[in-house]
């Protein structure tokens, strides 16, 4: 019977990518010193799963690799080898080994050998100290080539001198006695025997009948365990007392059960999550069938069956057993929860399709509803009814569908636990990463784009903000510095944080630093504007510059790829208190909170996120500067008006800035005045671009859909000022020529 | 470059084959283009006008979702009755997978054409640039200039889409 078993892979990626993910959490949760047994326990379950996959999958690069980080680990959780921030590391790094070499077989870059070849030396160095008991893995791994390795458990009673059995055994190849049989003991300890031979197993189980009662002898072929025997046959060394059926945590274990228990009934052991476990398989004596040995978790590693997850006897064994399933079945059953958590894959272009859609039915609906309002309420009752029904329904679509989009941010955050970890390593700095709100939502479109900005500002925050333990015992901060990641919505928007509690910004040294970049400061400015120098092309303060950060390249782009989403970044900082950088994001890329302007009778949209506030001005209140347009005095600050009808060229009767509404706006720190006939009010705009069948225009940034089906422009604010400021540059230049 | 090779293929093709081309009057005289690049034919609803853009391009309107722009090709070629009332068509056109929607001054029919009655364009004075015009249709007493309506809405001088898309097409 042959199974294609490529139709399983991509359970088996899945799966592995799982493993390994829990894996690296585990590793990174750990504590050092004092390491919980049920984590080890996990870790080694993670990598050995792993192992047992790829082994059956045919992934032999993976299985080496894993091979050899399971030995290690079972040392460690065996508490043969105490835990230590190398294994930690090594861990660690096959781990990102291991991912790439599933990348790998996924159609992705092959991974380079000799890094595959350091770790792994790397990983069997580390496992040295306290090697006894485990047969080393370049004996395990081809042990099932071995021919007839049989491992002979003899209980009593026994007929015979096991001395004699000992010899005729021996005869029929190499004896090794593990373990004397004592009747004295209660549970009485079964002798153990490891017999190397040529002759078949049935051969020795036929001569073993011959010399003992069927019920006392239980002979086992060694290739039918698992393939490396770890943590199986040193069992018996380990635990003398032979009462012990499963480790803690039940898996992996053959117990060599006594012999009261071991006579006809065969026991399975299950781990308490539900992992198959096989006791010792104590079939009945006489079948000497080689029998199966099941791997825990579900990557059936025996030969012919090997293909389906699963936990099943060869037919030919006699097992009253519960919960064993045919291969067949389990294959089924386990393809699905394999497939992803019960999702499908779209392309994000189906769902923008349904998003504009819904957009329409909405506008659609909204037009409807307006047509409605002019109707006879009484007569035309049920019309009005179904209308607000309609509209009910609509909007719960709509949203329905945005959340398609959705994605929680533990996307993103995910990642830092183990940047931070590597880092704080790297800086010898002790640091402790808090995360807050993982399941805020955020648009999928984000998710992959703040991944750069975020993972800078973690580093800026470790490097320049998080102070070395000694400096901060020294200011009498505690020694672990605290990095705290936080989301939440906060109105139309989203809003992620990056605080520590380091030693904060020094508005002394960018000042001077400023200057010496040729910025134009002043001893004047507000901390918030001196913060915001720090975004500027360029600019570090790092005292030196590390490879972690400090080459001043990065704060301007953290600004700008923020920016490009349609988001601004702020920064609040106290010497020796700490820095929070606070980035604020619309919820969604294609919705955008606004505001609706009217100039003459047209209609704009100006990005919520650039207005500051709006006024209208006091005629005192508005200066004009010779040959410079207007300025309006906003609390001392003196703000350039731009007018909108005037940049736009609209056909409308100039007005006065202190007839119309002022709305100040900021880009780039720069902030302006534009001046507006009347503000219509806020809500949300789905963006849709121009340059889809048009180009695009200087100073707007796209058009959105208006209730009553009209489109509407968007306004560029950063264009705007731009080019308001390139115009007082070009008018200054002008100016000074004549 | 691309467009020129594309339409030697065409009219080999139209050699043998009829095709259909809607006919839409500027002006005085009767255009015609391949119907295959018309969506739909629909009247003139309110623009929203675009800053900073040449007079003949009206604006942006709504069309089912999409933003589409409006050209009303009897400013651009200066010729017609500039006013819009009911009557007033909007021919909405796809063309390199964009939707344009152009103003024109009435539709009239839709003939059907093979590639013999399409006869060389003479160097003649029609209000649009010879470049654009792919020959002369004549159907009975009728004198059809074909238009090439691809080629000129990527142009230039109709400044509907960026320099750089303009490059690729």
């Amino acid at each position: 019977m042959t199974f294609d078993m490529s139709q399983f892979h991509q359970v088996f990626f899945d799966e592995t990518a799982e493993h390994l993910v829990n894996m690296e959490s585990l590793l990174l949760a750990i504590n050092v010193q004092q390491p919980e047994s049920e984590d080890l326990n996990a870790i080694f379950r993670a990598a050995h799963s792993i192992k047992g996959g790829a082994a059956t999958f045919g992934f032999s690069d993976l299985a080496e690799l894993t091979h050899v980080l399971e030995n290690l680990l079972d040392k460690v959780r065996k508490n043969e080898l105490p835990l230590s921030r190398d294994i930690v590391d090594a861990s660690l790094l096959s781990g990102d080994l291991l991912k790439e070499m599933l990348a790998f077989h996924r159609g992705d870059e092959p991974v380079d050998e000799a890094r595959i070849a350091v770790l792994k030396q790397k990983l069997e160095q580390l496992s040295v100290p306290g090697a006894v008991a485990v047969p080393s893995p370049q004996v395990a791994q081809p042990a099932a080539a071995v021919p007839g390795r049989l491992h002979i458990e003899i209980y009593p009673p026994v007929a015979m001198a096991v001395d004699e059995l000992w010899q005729r055994l021996a005869a029929l190849g190499s004896l090794q006695i593990m373990q004397a049989l004592d009747e004295q003991a209660d549970p009485v300890i079964p002798a153990l025997a490891l017999l190397s031979t040529e002759s078949p197993c049935d051969d020795v189980v036929e001569m073993l009948a011959f010399l003992l009662p069927p019920e006392s002898f239980k002979v086992v072929d060694d290739v039918t365990l698992e393939d490396d025997g770890v943590g199986f046959f040193s069992l018996p060394v380990m635990a003398p007392s032979g009462d012990i059926a499963f480790e803690e945590d039940g898996f992996g274990l053959f117990a060599p059960l006594p012999a009261s228990t071991a006579s006809h009934n065969a026991d399975i052991a299950f781990e308490e999550d539900g992992f198959g476990l096989f006791a010792p398989l104590p079939v009945a004596p006489a079948s000497g069938k080689p029998d199966v040995a099941f791997e825990e978790d579900g990557f059936g590693l025996f030969e012919p069956l090997a293909t389906a997850p699963a936990v099943a006897p060869a037919p030919s064994a006699p097992m009253p057993v519960k919960e064993v399933v045919r291969p067949e079945v389990r294959a089924a059953t386990a393809v699905a929860p394999g497939a992803g958590e019960n999702s499908i894959r779209v392309s994000t272009d189906k769902v923008d399709l349904l998003l504009n859609l819904v957009g329409e039915l909405v506008i659609t609906q909204s037009m409807l509803m307006q047509y409605g309002s002019a109707l006879d309420s009484v007569e035309h009752e049920n019309l009005l009814n179904s209308i607000s029904l309609l509209q009910r329904n609509s909007r719960e679509l709509q949203e329905a569908v945005m959340s398609i989009r959705m994605m929680p941010i533990a996307f993103v955050f995910n990642r830092f636990p183990r940047v931070v970890r590597d880092l704080a390593g790297k800086l010898d700095k002790q640091v402790e990463l808090k995360m807050v709100g993982e399941n805020t939502e955020l648009d999928k479109g984000f998710i992959e784009k703040l991944s750069d900005p975020l993972t800078h500002l973690v580093r800026n925050s470790l490097d320049h903000g998080i102070e070395s333990p000694e400096q901060r015992r020294a200011k009498g901060k505690k020694e672990t510095g605290l990095l705290t990641l936080r989301a939440f919505h906060e109105g139309g928007s989203i809003v992620i944080e990056v605080t520590d509690d380091g030693a904060g910004l020094r508005r002394d040294k960018i000042l001077s630093k400023a200057r010496e970049s040729g910025l134009p400061v002043s001893d004047t400015m507000s901390d918030t504007e001196v913060w915001a120098l720090i975004f500027e092309p360029g600019f570090s303060t790092a005292a030196e510059v590390t490879d972690v950060s400090g080459r001043g390249v990065g704060m301007d782009v953290v600004r700008k790829n923020i920016v490009a989403m349609g988001g601004r970044i702020d920064i609040s900082s106290m010497v020796d208190i700490g820095t929070t950088m606070t980035i604020r994001l619309p919820l969604t890329l294609a919705i955008m909170d606004g505001m609706s302007i009217k100039i003459a009778d047209e209609t704009y949209v100006l990005p919520l996120n650039y207005i500051l506030e709006s006024l209208q001005p006091k005629p005192s209140e508005i200066k004009t500067i010779a040959g410079r347009g207007q300025v309006v005095s906003v609390r001392g600050e003196y703000l350039p008006i731009i007018s909108v009808a005037e940049y736009f060229t609209i056909d409308a009767p100039p007005t006065q800035p202190d007839k119309s509404i002022l709305i100040i706006v900021e880009s780039s720190s720069q902030k302006v005045a534009l001046m507006v006939d009347e503000l219509l009010g806020q809500q949300q705009f789905v963006v849709k671009n121009l340059e889809a069948n048009y180009r695009k225009v200087e100073g707007l940034s796209g058009a959105t859909i208006m209730g009553d089906g009209r489109v509407a422009l968007i306004l560029d604010v950063a264009a705007i000022v731009r080019m308001n400021l390139q115009k007082a540059h070009g008018e200054l230049l002008t100016a000074q020529l004549h | 470059m691309g467009v020129a090779t594309m339409d030697a293929n065409n009219s080999s093709d139209t050699d043998k084959a009829r095709r259909e081309y809607l006919v839409f009057a500027l002006g005085k005289e009767e255009y015609g283009i391949d119907i295959l690049k018309v969506q739909e034919i629909r009247g003139y609803d309110a623009v929203t006008r675009l800053a900073k853009s040449p007079s003949f391009i009206k604006g942006v309107i709504n069309l089912r979702g999409h933003i589409v722009p409006i050209v009303d090709m009897r400013i651009k070629f200066d010729v017609g009755n500039v006013i819009y009332n009911d009557f007033t068509v909007v021919i909405i056109l796809n063309v390199l997978n964009r939707t344009v929607g152009m103003v024109v001054d009435g539709v009239s029919d839709v003939i059907e054409l093979s590639g013999d009655d399409i006869r060389p364009a003479p160097e003649f004075g029609a209000v649009m640039n010879t470049n654009y015009i792919q020959g002369l249709g004549v159907v009975g007493e009728r004198m059809i200039i074909m238009v090439d309506i691809e080629k000129l809405m990527s142009s230039d001088e109709m400044a509907l889409m960026d320099a750089a898309v303009a490059a690729n097409v």
